[in-house]
């Protein structure tokens, strides 16, 4: 049967690792493509890459980030951030990249979905959502989706905006709570659960990890296919083993190989 | 003899760097005397003592890769076919063997494998299409239960895992079907006769399932 996957973060700007990896002795924390091997090493079913680059000068940093760690790792790789255009899909894909998240421009621009989707199929086509809740405590919950890092609102229901995307051509959603996000109290569940009724396809579970229930909470009372966390990992509060040991004993299938 | 000349053919699909670093690696470990070539020529093709035709991407849009490069169907289907080399297939590198591709429109494939891609159609509504992650191999049959291709892989539900991340799959015959995965049902997880072999995951991105799978190939004599 098919496993629920562990997925480490990386925020990467400039073809550096925001804020550094230090679980195990790195020789240089800020690397990447170091950090990409010591998780390829530690069994993390996948990895993900967010660029966060904010220069257009070191745009094209992050292609050679990609590329080098295909060299070293073979696992699966998603890459977000900066995704404006197909040209930038076929890019990060021709680099190593399996599947390329799209965020802000598939907001601005939801076509931009079906034109990827339609050339190089659903399945590598991520659309990233950050969401915020924006109901008051004694309204039914509505979240909506938020760009530039929380601060702009959009004013689009999330719900809908699964449903048009996975219309679209979305092959899987990387759903983030901005609500929760650092703030190590667990996923916004109910959130995650909306969202992952809403679609078909996979729902990534992200923003708010601060212990190993947690996961077992976005896969069980969320509904998601895969959970993603960075600090926990980064910072070696826990190991990828001994989080999928955890979600084991959970009785949640994962992969041990 | 050893092959020495493994050919990648690159037809603009995606994953090539990827393809090409995991086979340089397992030649690499394995100390094998094998020569990998990334290369969008019939003529090296028409070559090579084996082939490998990787794939991500839209079924259609992959098929319209591979018509674009200059004689490369008919050096396929002279090096594969007719002479018997082996040949790997991966993911829509597989799919295009079938002989119809359902997957947005109807495009017609290579005709080497018997039935038609489709969609994956799990028998539990709550598994999610696309099938993206690890999954377990489980061989079909007594003929393939040896299979040379998964010589020291353990398979079975307690197995190791491969890399999958698809939305449709071929719907073979069942004496092509050399291996399924279990998604709400068996879902075709390598397809296969004589000297044809594809695979529906990824071995490139499968850790060390893959590059056990990918040596295998490589020391492969169907």
């Amino acid at each position: 049967m098919l496993k629920s996957r562990i997925i480490p973060c990386l925020d990467v700007k400039d073809g550096r690792v925001v804020k550094g990896v230090s679980f195990v002795d790195l020789i240089d924390a800020g690397d990447p493509v170091q950090a990409a091997k010591a998780y390829d090493a530690a069994g993390a079913d996948e990895l993900t890459f967010l660029d966060i680059t904010a220069s257009s000068d070191n745009r094209s940093i992050i292609f050679d980030v990609i590329k080098e760690t295909a060299e070293h790792c073979f696992m699966p790789v998603t890459v977000g951030g900066g995704v404006r255009e197909v040209a930038d899909v076929r890019k990060l894909l021709n680099s190593g990249a399996d599947k390329v998240a799209m965020n802000t421009a598939a907001i601005n621009r939801p076509e931009l979905v079906k034109e990827a989707a339609d050339k190089f199929g659903n399945q590598c086509i991520v659309v990233a959502m950050d969401a915020k809740k924006v109901s008051a405590d004694n309204e039914p919950d509505r979240w909506e989706l938020f760009t530039h890092g929380g601060r702009e609102k959009t004013g689009i229901e999330v719900g809908e905006f699964a449903r048009k995307v996975t219309a679209l051509g979305a092959g899987e959603i990387l759903l983030t709570s901005m609500d929760q996000d650092g703030q190590k109290n667990g996923y916004d569940l109910a959130l995650t659960r909306y969202v992952a009724d809403s679609v078909r396809v996979p729902v990534i579970a992200s923003g708010g990890v601060g212990n190993l229930d947690h996961l077992v909470d976005g896969i069980k009372l969320g509904g998601a296919g895969a959970v993603l966390a960075a600090s926990i990992f980064h910072f070696g509060t826990f190991t990828i083993g001994e989080a999928k040991q955890h979600m084991h004993d959970a009785g949640i299938a994962v992969r041990l190989d | 003899m050893t092959s020495n000349l493994v050919t990648i053919i690159d037809y603009g699909s995606g994953n090539l760097h990827s393809v090409a670093k995991a086979f340089e690696r397992a030649v690499r470990d394995a100390n094998l005397d094998i020569q990998i070539e990334v290369t969008s020529s019939a003529d090296r093709v028409a070559q090579a003592d084996k082939i490998v035709l990787p794939g991500v991407g839209a079924f259609a849009d992959c098929r319209k890769g591979l018509d674009a490069v200059d004689g490369m169907v008919d050096a396929l289907e002279e090096n594969v076919i007719q002479k018997g080399r082996p040949f790997l297939g991966i993911c829509v590198g597989t799919q295009l063997m079938a002989q119809r591709g359902l997957e947005k429109e109807t495009t017609n494939g290579l005709g080497w494998i018997k039935g038609d891609v489709i969609e994956i159609m799990p028998d539990d509504p709550k598994l999610k299409i696309p099938q993206i992650g690890w999954n377990t191999i489980d061989l079909v049959g007594e003929k393939n239960k040896d299979h040379p291709l998964f010589n020291g892989i353990k398979t079975g539900p307690e197995g190791s895992h491969a890399y999958f991340v698809h939305s449709y799959h071929i719907a073979a015959n069942e004496n092509e079907i050399i291996a399924t995965t279990n998604y709400g049902g068996p879902v075709t997880a390598i397809v296969g006769r004589d000297n044809i072999i594809g695979t529906q995951f990824h071995p490139e991105k499968s850790q060390k399932l893959g590059l056990a799978f990918i040596t295998n190939f490589l020391k492969w004599k169907p």
